[in-house]
């Protein structure tokens, strides 16, 4: 501490110097708030930032403020790094109705929920491209449960949550023909394509289950929020293609001077629920569970919804008009305030919650929409922000009433006032922003000091590396009233909507090991002596071992090609931060990572006869370089018998005898 | 100053005797008396390891019950490492381990391996011999206790 007290001024002295012979600029203004980014080694950041991770399909954790990336947890795709989809424990995770589907497009995340408030349990992330939800356990860091959606395409706006963690939603961005004949031509948009909206409910041990979906007009759904504090109980849902267009959606879908924002009571879908008003119907997808007692995932087809059309029960929906193509859709943390962006709009609608209501018991209509109300613009809006800039897509919010919006075509932030509407800053960003995060922006209670803009593009900021480069975040200091660039760094994927919470929430309860006692995985061995090889038909079942340095039993003969070999390897530790490796040469397959405690398992089809190293890939011990064994495979209808050691010798070698 | 190590002292009394129901706690006082530590032990001694444990009571005669519970311990946290023989796998043999340690030295050891590796010269000398760090097994004060009671019974105490 006292060094750090001492070095850092000197550090900060001599970079200003250094900077001092270069021009004036934005850089000698970065190294004058590099402090504020700046945690000593050893030090643990204030915050907890997880990012999605786009086109990646995973999550990645970051520290905030440094920047430094944790861990990448994977959750819609492969990660043959950690064995993820490639282990039959795991494999289950990635199912569909489709079948084993090992990527997807993570665009959002939203944590669990209570009065409001960030509790650290649970993050979700959406699959945009076969439709799914995740959910992410805090404490193991592990995707946890995946949910595929039925009569979904697109799944975009999602998985935002209710300040309860009632229920995460999933809207379609791409309408779709929706049960009974789905084989209708393109053209047929406006008569058979539908968007809906599921409420997935989150039981008291994170469980998800689809408790109802919305039918409503083919339009697409872009992105949302739960109301707050007064408006608990209502969702609000961008969307656009209002025009219904079923091509060249880039000039056919941005027609119309207002598309919407729609406003869903699912209070009121919950009591026709309760009165069975709503419809059953045939579908078919997928709820993937991963259990942590067996260390494996189980998938389950499910094959009923239950579908509420809006447009025949009355009063769950209402349509308001929101100018060009509004992308988010942000409640501020009062809960009184909705601000859509309208991505081609020169100014950003504000709407309010009370008036919303004074409007719809007023039946302040101007018409419907698929037999939806739509509410009068002005009957609804709080005001609009004007000529905050080019192209807005997001907000979030900080707890002095302040809003940061981002907006993509003029690359900037803009910090507004959400009452007076007023525009107090504005910081430009490299390049390109998306999306962007203060933690627990988007919550009750949000935690300001910093805000983190997500960069699309990053052009001429790093080193060139080739054509692909990578995407960016960049922070800024918001404790003050200007805000300050104090760091930018890489990102994986390409990073859409993330989130952050203090550190606090998580660490105290984060998993050191799977408890070897409560491993009860079917192919799980306990101890050395019970480690053995068993040949059913053509399956040998090889039950291995794994404890610093070596596997058990490490000898294997008697396989035969045209077998398949499963080997479950129980990792015998109890230690934090000593997993164990496993890879097979010529496997068609990835490695396996085992915990501390914990079986999987990796299946190995042999295509030729010989032996076969196996050994450790994570560096365990100082004798981790003689963690390894030998696999012999002898051609079919041999007669080599199935035998299996550990520690036996082998007779010494003449080497000049032939 | 004085406040804090009566405070140091009363907490080494209660952590002390919370610890050791079996032990006689004159003993335990006056062990904790001679010097506290930061961490309300008493101070480092070779013989004892660094650890929770400063005084364990064993009684002439074997706990069956608690060796066949140690046995099942042993079969999945330790087994890997160390045979019931002298002879060196990863780790020592256990062969009258017991006649070489005391058994605050090995309950500590095996519930505080990576402090006892990096302070205690015994187990840093063995660590030299042996070069893997032997790992946390995760073991309960109870789990140590057991472990320790099927040495024992491995030395032939009945």
């Amino acid at each position: 501490m006292k060094y750090y007290q001492i070095l850092m001024p000197l550090l900060i002295t001599a970079a200003i110097q250094f900077s001092g012979c270069k021009p004036k600029g934005v850089s000698s203004a970065a190294v004058g708030n590099a402090e504020k980014a700046y945690v000593a080694p050893g030090k643990y950041d204030e915050f907890y930032n997880f990012v999605s991770g786009g086109f990646s399909g995973q999550m990645s954790v970051y520290g905030l403020p440094s920047g430094r990336l944790f861990r990448v947890i994977p959750v819609f795709s492969v990660d043959p790094e950690k064995g993820y989809g490639y282990s039959e424990e795991t494999k289950p995770m990635l199912n569909t109705s489709h079948g084993f589907v090992p990527w997807d497009d993570l665009h959002h995340v939203s944590f669990s929920q209570t009065n409001g408030e960030i509790d650290g349990r649970w993050a979700f992330g959406n699959g945009n491209n076969t439709p799914r939800v995740a959910r992410v356990d805090l404490k193991s860091f592990r995707t946890a449960e995946i949910l595929e959606l039925p009569n979904s395409a697109g799944n975009h706006s999602s998985p935002f949550i209710t300040e309860n963690s009632e229920y995460i939603v999933a809207g379609t961005r791409f309408s779709v023909p929706v049960g009974g004949n789905t084989d209708v031509p393109i053209s047929s948009y406006k008569q058979n394509f539908k968007g809906t909206i599921s409420f997935i409910s989150v039981g008291k041990e994170g469980q998800l289950d689809i408790a109802f979906q919305l039918l409503l007009p083919g339009v697409n759904f872009d992105l949302s929020r739960a109301g707050k504090g007064p408006s608990h109980g209502w969702f609000f849902f961008s969307c656009y293609n209002s025009e219904q267009a079923n091509t060249l959606l880039e000039v056919n879908a941005s027609q119309r001077d207002k598309d919407f924002v729609l406003a869903v009571n699912w209070k009121k879908a919950e009591e026709y629920m309760k009165a069975s008003k709503g419809i059953k119907q045939t579908v078919k997808y997928a709820h993937n569970v991963y259990d942590e007692k067996t260390h494996s995932a189980k998938s389950v087809i499910k094959t009923e919804v239950t579908v509420i059309d809006p447009a025949i029960l009355k009063d769950i929906c209402y349509f308001i008009p929101c100018p060009k193509s509004p992308h988010g859709c942000d409640t501020d943390p009062t809960g009184e305030y909705i601000v859509a962006s309208g991505k081609l709009a020169a100014v950003i609608p504000v709407y309010s919650f009370t008036k919303m209501q004074k409007a719809i018991a007023d039946k302040a209509f101007e018409g419907e929409f698929g037999g939806i109300p739509v509410i009068k613009y002005e009957a609804a809006l709080h005001g609009e922000v004007k000529k905050p800039g080019l192209g807005p897509l997001h907000t979030e919010f900080d707890a002095k009433g302040n809003a940061y919006t981002s907006f993509f075509v003029s690359s900037e932030i803009v910090k507004w006032n959400v009452k007076s509407l007023e525009v107090l800053d504005r910081v430009p960003t490299y390049y390109s922003i998306g999306h962007l995060c203060v933690p627990g922006g988007d919550t009750r209670k949000p935690f300001g000091k910093y805000v983190v803009a997500y960069n699309k593009i990053t052009k001429d900021r790093y080193l060139p590396t080739g054509p692909e480069l990578t995407q960016s975040a960049q922070i800024f200091d918001i404790s003050g009233d200007k805000m300050q660039l104090i760091l930018d760094f890489p990102t994986i994927g390409e990073p859409h909507y993330a989130g952050a919470m203090p550190a606090d929430l998580i660490k105290k309860n984060s998993l050191k090991i799977y408890k070897i006692e409560e491993n009860s995985n079917p192919y799980a061995v306990k101890s050395e002596k019970d480690a053995k090889v068993v040949r059913e038909g053509n399956k040998v079942h090889v039950y291995m071992t794994s404890i610093r340095s070596h596997f058990a039993p490490d000898n294997i003969e008697g396989v035969k090609l045209g077998d398949e070999v499963y080997f479950h390897i129980t990792n015998l530790e109890q230690d934090w931060d000593v997993p164990h490796g496993f890879a097979v040469k010529g496997a068609n397959n990835a490695e396996l990572l085992i915990m501390p405690g914990e079986t999987q398992t990796l299946k190995w089809v042999p295509d030729r006869t010989g032996v076969f190293p196996v050994y450790c890939t994570d560096f365990c011990s100082a004798l981790h370089q003689e963690m390894q064994g030998y696999v012999r495979v002898s051609p079919a209808g041999s007669n080599v018998p199935l035998t299996f050691s550990l520690g036996k010798q082998g007779a010494a070698a003449d080497s000049t005898k032939k | 100053m004085k406040k804090i190590f009566i405070l140091l002292f009363v907490i080494g009394f209660v952590y002390a005797c919370g610890n050791n129901s079996g032990s006689k706690p004159a003993a335990v006082v006056s062990d904790a008396a001679t010097s506290a530590t930061d961490n309300g032990n008493p101070s480092h001694d070779p013989n004892r390891g660094i650890g929770k444990f400063t005084k364990i009571d064993v009684p002439p005669q074997l706990d069956a019950g608690m060796a066949t519970s140690g046995n099942t311990i042993y079969d999945t946290k330790c087994a890997s490492c160390h045979k019931l023989t002298d002879e060196r796998l990863v780790g020592p043999g256990w062969k009258d381990v017991t006649k070489r340690r005391t058994p605050e030295w090995i309950m500590n050891f095996a519930t505080n391996p990576d402090e006892m590796l990096s302070k205690d010269p015994q187990a840093m000398a063995q660590l030299e011999i042996c070069l893997v760090r032997m790992p946390n097994q995760n073991l309960s004060d109870d789990d140590a206790r057991h472990v320790f009671e099927f040495m024992r019974k491995n030395d032939g105490i009945k």
